[in-house]
């Protein structure tokens, strides 16, 4: 442990961890757009300045290992100052767009304008005039909207391991990029969607079906329908569709997803889903009521279990069901029908 | 009361006879684009947005201001609809600041929201802007000319109030704005305010000053409350960030009350964890107050201290 | 899974074996390369060379249907080579010896012949395995969809267990479950000889305890399977089959023979959200709720039970399947009537030992993984900690066994199948999602250009592929992903179904159809 002075006030804080670290861990709030905690600390956006005492130069706190008996001021008027300028360059070299830009109202560029209170951005010299890269099916790049905060690139290397993206040119002219600027579909982007979910402005967004603004939407956490792992989630919720789905952190996805699970939803409100109880009858389904259906079924129970014993009745349950339903089918069987004639697809 | 069956966009609606065009579409679901209507208001018609295309009609229709007929068929989303619903807007924004970056009231913004709907963008012109004029000079309402589009529902819904009538039209055409009396500040006006115009201003020109740099519009939870004032109970809703109230402001008037001042400075400063100080308007403009004499409560209070330590011997000091 | 997901970062060695992590599992495939960068080992088994091959220290391209071989193999080399954890070994084992003697035969030289792989890639493998401190064995159904699928696992196990990987943080055994719910599906007791908890419907004990609480008599009688479910049902035995989504017209082997089934049953009721191909041979179709719809509980692979939460409201008049079962039990005599899904939990934690600390309350944030025996047990991050289940770990020496068909003169190719990353089984699902169809649009078979070339096929040809079950057509898509003599195909697709084809030879002792080896004859159409 060691002791350090934040903003006057002494805290005991673990060694080896960066003074963001820290903050973070002491309720501080401090801005950073490159930070992620799964990631190597990148030092890239300059946000996360600090001061610290004897010190004349500003220091990430990123980067920047506490020590013992270091005296640190996160919003003195000089850091304040310096990340008011660093947010106006970022701004001045950002459209101007947040009226119907799809990020807004989750945007982290707009978050901390707000708090620094940078309004616009006040150098009027050249801006970026790239291209978007739509090619990939579910999300799109503007590297207008680019901060250049490397997220992506890092989340796609280090935690996703495909690396299809990397920063190409220098200076004002770097980007991100795939290989040969071919676009994502050429790359071997796999369309896992960990790099929009990374992305701290408006730059990789998801294509949307149904278009929705970030503050119009609940957000409902859940588990992924897809395979075993069962990653954490977030349903996004507008009207009674789901228009969306995001990463959860923790176990045991880590904020990670993969592309049926982060874009494999619109399967929920398809109209193909069944609406109303179907029976067949002269060989076409025709609507009913649940009544009907219920009555129906229960009859035939009885039926074939008075004709030919409980054994001559099955049922398969379901692997794509919950823990309750599945437990409620079985129950069905055993008690009430009298057959352990229950299965399902675990073998397939 | 005679019914009448009419179309909107292929969904057939039965309503009674006198409906505008806009609520008979609001009954089955149907959400046209509106900046100067407010079903409590007086309809005028002014902001256009709500066009709609009626099937034997030439022109498009004002579906705020034109009265459903029988057998009516209506589009609200034709392509001529849109494209003139674009064009308005297109306007609007060509004589708007393109500050949501920052703007008090992204995220509430009846202007943004239907630019949004429309992927009306903001573009670069040469033309003439409204000037920009801010009214800082009261503590609870900001008023910036430059946002102003003018619906002027500020200005019908201060009317409402018989005594009050503080809002008006000035100027002419492109130099139209709403002033303050003789157009004074609100400092020196006879505005009491209670923010029934910020309650109704679609846009960011008035908004409430004590929410300004408290967070933006998306980050707040939000609980409505009734006013313990009076008995009738005025709405006001509690803004709370990151599991704190942070601000209250006024939603809406009740059983024919106008909204007050005193209202709302009670309702803060009963669920507001740490309100800002109020202030009184006095003749030189606002000054800052106790929350005892913001809230009338000085004579009450002293009162009531004098009679409980006569009675109870209780001391208080000070 | 023995260990949790992750643990993978914890591995000094990996395992795969059969399992096409990063398509199959993708995140847990992100987690194994995460390793992989750390300097975690890793030995890759597959007959096709996937993802994962290109970052193994040893890849191991073996025929389809030889895993016990190449197991056997490696455990030769680390016996022969005293690689093994001998102190394990004599504290938690038993039937070393006899292990000894059944793998004294496989000889790498013998392995390598079975499997069609270099003897010192085996050696490679054994050694690296061997001497990790931790190592895991990642495995899915390219080991149990054989019917040798059963003495696989056993060989897995003989393997871990020799090695002292049992027991301990990032050291274990791990089987990836295919579907979000099979664990819980089957902790749950959707199995014809389980109740919930694994507790078995034959053995009075268990069942005398259910019929306390369920308050009625159980039958003692072991149920069918699946596929034994079928066969019955096509014999006429079974008369009345309640099918609750699941898709067996496109996910089990031999399709013609699941329709004559199904066809053959005097009412079938399906349940799903789709009007699946078997919805279309139902008598009555119910519209379920889908996950988006409904609250309940879902239990991953690594034993997490985890909740899923009402977002929206069921389409029509969509019902979630607990409250369809709910309301058919109450006309069927049930006593209770559920009015939601924490009122079931709370009755499945009174019946399973396993489950028994877990509620919605204690998994409001986070998901607890089974075991957790009480309200504050925090759950099991890993298993056999304390000791292997039974007291010693049983050794079970098992030989290599050819498949049930082998290639031959007139089917000369094994046909082998699998999934795709952007498809999800029977694309019941993400057949509606427009991306994902662009990706993946249709069934094809993966040839081998050699192979491709003798037959004189060519990238895109239509070609036919023929079994002793039946034929399909799909399109060719030549590649050095799989050997000469190995064809591959995707499961997911309705037109040109590789489930036509597929072999419904069973293991006998998990009744798991041999889909992962049937011999096929290719031609080119129209030639």
């Amino acid at each position: 442990m060691v002791r350090i002075t934040i903003n006057g006030v002494e805290y005991q804080v673990e060694d080896d961890i960066t003074i963001l670290e820290a903050c973070n861990r002491l309720d501080i709030p401090i801005p950073t757009l490159c930070h992620d905690e799964r990631l190597n600390p990148y030092g890239a956006c300059r946000l996360c300045l600090v001061e610290l005492k004897g010190k004349n130069k500003l220091e990430a706190s990123c980067t920047t290992k506490v020590r013992d008996g270091m005296e640190v001021e996160t919003h003195s008027d000089k850091v304040v100052r310096t990340r008011r300028e660093i947010l106006d360059l970022l701004f001045s070299n950002h459209p101007e767009d947040c009226l119907t830009c799809e990020k807004s109202g989750d945007c982290k560029l707009q978050d901390y304008c707000y708090e620094y209170g940078v309004e616009k951005g006040s150098y009027l010299g050249e801006k970026r005039d790239y291209s978007i890269d739509d090619s990939n099916h579910f999300y799109t790049y503007d590297p207008n909207k680019c901060i250049l905060c490397g997220k992506c690139v890092r989340v796609c290397d280090q935690l996703q391991g495909t690396s299809a993206i990397g920063f190409e040119n220098r200076g004002f002219k770097t980007k991100v990029s795939t290989p040969f600027d071919m676009g994502l579909a050429k790359s071997t982007c796999v369309s896992c969607g960990n790099c929009v979910a990374a992305c701290p402005v408006g730059a990789l967004l998801p294509k949307r079906k149904i278009r929705y603004r970030a503050w119009e939407v609940k957000k409902v956490k859940t588990t992924c329908s897809y395979c075993g792992v069962g990653c954490q989630m977030y349903l996004l919720v507008k009207g009674n569709q789901v228009v969306g789905v995001e990463p959860a952190e923790g176990k045991p996805n880590n904020g990670l997803l993969c592309v049926k699970g982060r874009f494999g939803y619109s399967f929920i409100n398809h109209t193909d889903r069944l609406k109303t109880p179907l029976i067949k009858r002269n060989g076409k389904f025709e609507e009913a009521s649940w009544e009907e259906v219920y009555d129906l079924i229960v009859s035939k129970i009885k039926e074939s279990k008075a004709k030919y014993g409980p054994n001559s009745l099955a049922g398969l349950t379901s692997a794509r069901c919950t823990n309750e339903e599945n437990y409620l089918f079985q129950k069905m069987f055993r008690a009430l029908i009298g057959t352990n004639n229950v299965d399902h697809c675990a073998r397939l | 009361m005679r019914e009448v069956n009419v179309v909107i966009d292929g969904k057939r609606v039965t309503v009674p006879e006198g409906y505008f065009i806009i609520q008979a579409a609001r009954e089955v679901g149907i959400d046209i684009p509106a900046l100067c209507y407010d079903p409590n208001l007086e309809v005028v018609g002014a902001c256009r947005l709500c066009l709609v295309e009626i099937e034997g009609s030439r022109k498009l229709q004002t579906a705020c201001s034109t009265k459903v007929r029988d057998g009516m068929v209506i589009h609200t989303e034709s392509d001529r609809v849109v494209s003139s619903r674009k064009e308005i807007l297109q306007l609007l924004l060509d004589n708007h600041p393109n500050d949501c970056l920052t703007c008090q009231k992204a995220g509430e913004c009846l202007l943004q929201e239907y630019a949004y709907r429309y992927d009306v963008k903001f573009r670069e012109h040469y033309g003439a802007r409204r000037p920009s004029y801010v009214d800082t000079t009261s503590p609870y309402i900001l008023k910036d000319d430059s946002k102003c589009i003018l619906c002027g529902k500020c200005v019908r819904t201060c009317s409402q109030v018989q005594d009050r009538r503080v809002l008006s039209f000035g100027g002419r055409g492109f130099d139209t704005r709403i002033v303050i009396d003789a157009d004074f500040n609100f400092d020196k006006s006879s505005c009491v305010s209670c923010n029934r115009c910020v309650t109704v201003c679609p846009v960011g020109a008035l908004v409430d000053k004590r929410l300004l740099n408290k967070g933006r519009s998306w980050e707040y939870h939000k609980r409505e409350v009734k006013c313990k004032v009076c008995e009738y109970g005025c709405s006001f809703e509690i803004l709370s960030k990151d599991g704190r109230n942070v601000a209250v402001r006024a939603k809406e008037a009740n059983g024919g009350r106008p909204l007050c001042l005193k209202g709302r400075l009670t309702t803060e400063f009963l669920y507001v964890d740490d309100p800002d100080k109020p202030y009184i308007k006095g003749e030189e403009g606002f000054i800052e107050a106790t929350w005892k004499d913001a809230l009338g409560l000085k004579d009450l209070l002293d009162k009531l201290l004098a009679h409980e330590e006569e009675e109870m011997g209780v001391e208080y000091n000070g | 899974m023995t260990n949790s997901i992750e643990e993978v970062l914890d591995n000094d060695a990996m395992f795969v074996i059969g399992s096409n992590t990063t398509e199959n599992h993708p995140v847990i495939g992100t987690f194994m390369k995460q390793a992989i960068r750390r300097g975690t080992k890793l030995i890759v088994a597959d007959p096709r060379r996937i993802e994962l091959a290109d970052y193994a220290d040893v890849f191991l391209q073996i025929k389809p249907g030889t895993n016990i071989a190449l197991i056997n193999g490696m455990i030769h080399v680390i016996i022969e080579n005293k690689l093994y954890d001998r102190d394990f070994v004599d504290k938690h084992t038993e039937n070393f010896e006899e292990l000894k003697k059944v793998v004294k035969d496989y000889t790498p030289e013998l392995a390598a012949e079975i499997c069609g792989v270099d003897k010192e890639d085996i050696i490679k493998a054994a050694r690296i395995y061997a001497e990790a401190e931790r190592a895991g064995i990642y495995y899915a159904m390219g080991i149990t969809q054989h019917t040798t699928g059963t003495h696989s696992v056993m060989s897995l196990s003989n393997l871990s267990l020799i090695c002292g990987n049992i027991g301990k943080e990032g050291a274990g055994i791990n089987p990836l479950r295919g579907q979000n719910n099979v664990q819980g599906a089957c902790d749950m007791g959707g199995l014809p000889t389980d109740l919930p908890g694994y507790q078995k419907v034959f053995k009075d004990e268990a069942r005398e305890k259910f019929e306390r609480v369920w308050k009625v008599k159980l039958p003692s009688k072991v149920g069918l399977t699946v596929p034994e479910i079928l066969d019955e049902a096509e014999k006429g035995k079974i008369k009345f089959l309640y099918i609750m989504g699941e898709n067996p017209m496109v996910s089990d082997p031999d399709i013609n023979h699941v329709k004559k089934a199904l066809t053959s049953l005097d009412f079938l009721i399906v349940q799903d959200i789709f009007l699946t191909e078997t919805a279309e041979l139902a008598d009555v179709v119910l519209p379920a709720a889908s996950f988006a719809e409904k609250d309940g509980t879902f239990t991953n692979t690594e034993r997490r039970v985890q909740r899923i939460r009402k977002a929206i409201e069921p389409v029509g008049a969509a019902k979630a399947d607990w409250q369809i079962l709910t309301d058919l039990m109450v006309r069927l005599g049930h006593d209770k009537k559920y009015s939601h899904p924490s009122e079931i939990m709370d009755e499945i934690r009174s019946v399973t030992p396993s489950y028994r600390g877990i509620s919605y309350d204690r998994i409001e944030v986070e998901g607890i993984q089974w075991p957790c025996t009480y309200m504050k047990h925090p759950g099991t991050k890993y298993l056999h900690r304390e000791g292997i289940a039974r007291g010693k770990g049983l050794l079970m020496a098992v030989d290599h066994r050819d498949s049930a068909e082998v290639p031959d003169s007139e089917y000369p190719f094994i046909l082998t199948t699998g999934r795709l990353l952007y498809q999800y089984h029977t694309r019941t699902m993400t057949g509606r999602v427009d991306g994902l169809n662009k990706l993946a649009p249709e069934s094809f078979v993966e040839i081998n250009d050699a192979t491709a070339n003798k037959l004189n096929i060519s990238n895109g040809d239509k070609v036919r592929l023929t079994t002793r079950r039946g034929s399909i057509i799909t399109t060719a898509r030549v590649t050095e992903i799989v050997d000469e003599g190995v064809v591959f195909m995707p499961f997911h697709y309705t037109e040109g179904a590789v489930n036509y084809l597929t072999n419904t030879k069973l293991d006998e002792h998990a009744k798991i159809p041999e889909l992962k080896v049937a011999a096929v004859k290719i031609e080119k159409v129209g030639s």
